[in-house]
């Protein structure tokens, strides 16, 4: 059997190991009195950055109205079939709106796909990401629920027509 | 001191030494966690009463609670009685490990030790060669390969480390002449501790102690990737919960041992000098030895979160080539020490 040679050996120092675990104890101490990175959850909570990809929401504007306008492009584009839009006439300027809006939440992989497709800035990934349910059918989640007022997603949609 | 105040003294001692050493365990459990989360930058258990402090009881409750299996290979009596072997070597051994000088109490004499025997080091070490037994007897027992392994190793890790602690503590009693823990502990008042003196003595005891106590360098009995739990993969609710209490209860006595053999006892540097009330030194000088007792504790769990494990061979070559050696050469220069520079 060929004795495979050490490229480097071992310092005296090395070898009587006693200098070498004195150092690997001060990284350890170190490393004890470093401030922590934990998180303590339900009392501190992680506030993600704008490119945080959460749940899908749809966008409410100031007057109530959602800006979606139902085309349809999300649910065509949604790889996990989440989305189901139907879409309906209105007097207002923008002709259409969607009468239902659902998003399984089960379904839903967080791809981002509906947001990046959507003409009207409509539909954006917001931050949230406690989602928690505890039947299928709640997992649904409709427009009373998708609907979120535009001034909590400001820094996501600043940050979509920055690097959208 | 009649017959019977010196019993009921007795039974007291026995007594507050029991219920300090059953709750320094419990919280040396909670201190291993939380330091090996600081090691690791996280908080560690943090939920339970203020900053955690009630974690050792519930973990207690919930060993408590969990149904208690034994396998159906295994040997019944000698399962149950491993776990009980470990104990009683834990808990009986620091009955002469002496926490301080003597104190004045309600007109009475009273020694901090349960009991002074004039051949102490001699049971210390007797009583740990027994904590053997009840590893290789839960290895046996258990009827798992697992668990046979793990045993073996154990045992032949503490058998080989044995010897170099016994010839450590060999030039500790040369310099004490004499085998009385109080002895010990006197012949190194002021700064003339033996770890002063016999550097080589100490750092063959501190290692062995290490592997004696199987912790995190030398834990080869419990080592994971290989051997599921060691020697007790079969074992659950309170039998698992005594060995964990004994390996713990371990730990403080190596530790104890190692501050009245090597780091002087009780001893505070020039105390008498500062010309205290005498109340105050003995208060001060059990502190010291609380304190001592309690560096050396972190010690153990700091390494713990440092060192890897040895390799079997490794540890092996370590205990008979080098720690052996060292221990005898240090048990030489004792000699020298006494016959030539100790008046």
């Amino acid at each position: 059997m060929a004795v495979k040679k050490r490229t480097k050996d071992l310092t005296f120092w090395q070898k009587i190991y006693l200098p070498e675990i004195a150092k690997g104890l001060a990284l350890t101490f170190k490393n004890m009195v470093k401030p922590k990175y934990t998180i303590e959850y339900p009392e501190d909570k992680f506030i993600p950055p704008p490119s945080y990809r959460g749940r899908p929401v749809l966008v409410m504007e100031a007057d109530g109205e959602e800006r979606c306008v139902a085309c349809g492009l999300c649910a065509r584009v949604c790889p996990p079939l989440a989305i189901e839009v139907q879409a309906s006439e209105t007097e207002k300027e923008k002709e259409r709106y969607p009468v239902k809006f659902e998003i399984n939440m089960l379904r839903c992989i967080f791809c981002g796909f509906c947001e990046e497709v959507c003409p009207e800035e409509a539909i954006v990934m917001s931050k949230d990401y406690e989602l928690a349910f505890t039947s299928r059918e709640e997992a649904i989640y409709g427009k009373d629920k998708l609907l979120t007022p535009i001034d909590q997603l400001n820094d996501r949609i600043e940050f979509l027509r920055k690097y959208k | 001191m009649n017959i019977w105040e010196i019993i009921v003294i007795t039974l007291i001692k026995i007594l507050i030494v029991f219920t300090l050493l059953l709750l320094t365990v419990s919280y040396l459990v909670y201190f291993e966690r939380k330091i090996s989360a600081w090691a690791q930058n996280r908080i560690g258990p943090n939920r339970t009463g203020w900053k955690g402090a009630l974690q050792p009881f519930a973990d207690v409750g919930k060993l408590l609670l969990k149904e208690d299996i034994v396998p159906v290979n295994a040997s019944k009596v000698v399962h149950t009685l491993a776990p009980v072997i470990a104990l009683f070597v834990a808990f009986t051994t620091f009955a002469v490990i002496p926490i301080g000088p003597d104190i004045k109490l309600f007109g009475y004499n009273i020694q901090l030790v349960a009991a002074d025997v004039n051949i102490g080091i001699l049971y210390v070490l007797a009583l740990t060669s027994l904590g053997v037994y009840a590893i290789t007897f839960a290895g046996w027992s258990s009827g798992s390969k697992y668990s046979l392994l793990g045993g073996i190793r154990s045992s032949a890790q503490m058998i080989s480390y044995e010897i170099s602690m016994g010839f450590s503590v060999a030039g500790v009693l040369l310099l004490a002449g004499s085998l009385r823990p109080y002895d010990i502990v006197y012949s190194q008042s002021g700064w003339l501790w033996n770890a002063v003196i016999q550097p080589i003595g100490f750092i063959t005891f501190f290692v062995s102690a290490f592997a004696e106590t199987n912790r995190l360098p030398f834990d080869l009995p419990e080592a994971e990737p290989e051997l599921v739990g060691g020697y007790h993969t079969e074992y659950s609710s309170m039998k698992f919960a005594s060995f964990f209490l004994a390996e713990y209860a371990n730990m403080i006595i190596s530790g104890a041992l190692i501050v009245t053999l090597y780091l002087g006892g009780w001893h505070f540097p020039w105390l008498e000098s500062f010309g205290l009330a005498p109340w105050l030194v003995v208060a001060i000088q059990i502190l010291t030895f609380i304190f001592k007792l309690a560096f050396i504790l972190f010690f153990f769990m700091w390494v713990r979160w440092s060192i890897p494990r040895f390799r079997y061979d490794q540890l092996m070559n370590l205990g008979w080539k080098v720690m052996f050696p060292l221990s005898l050469l240090n048990l030489v220069w004792v000699a020298i020490v006494v016959m030539y520079i100790k008046p």
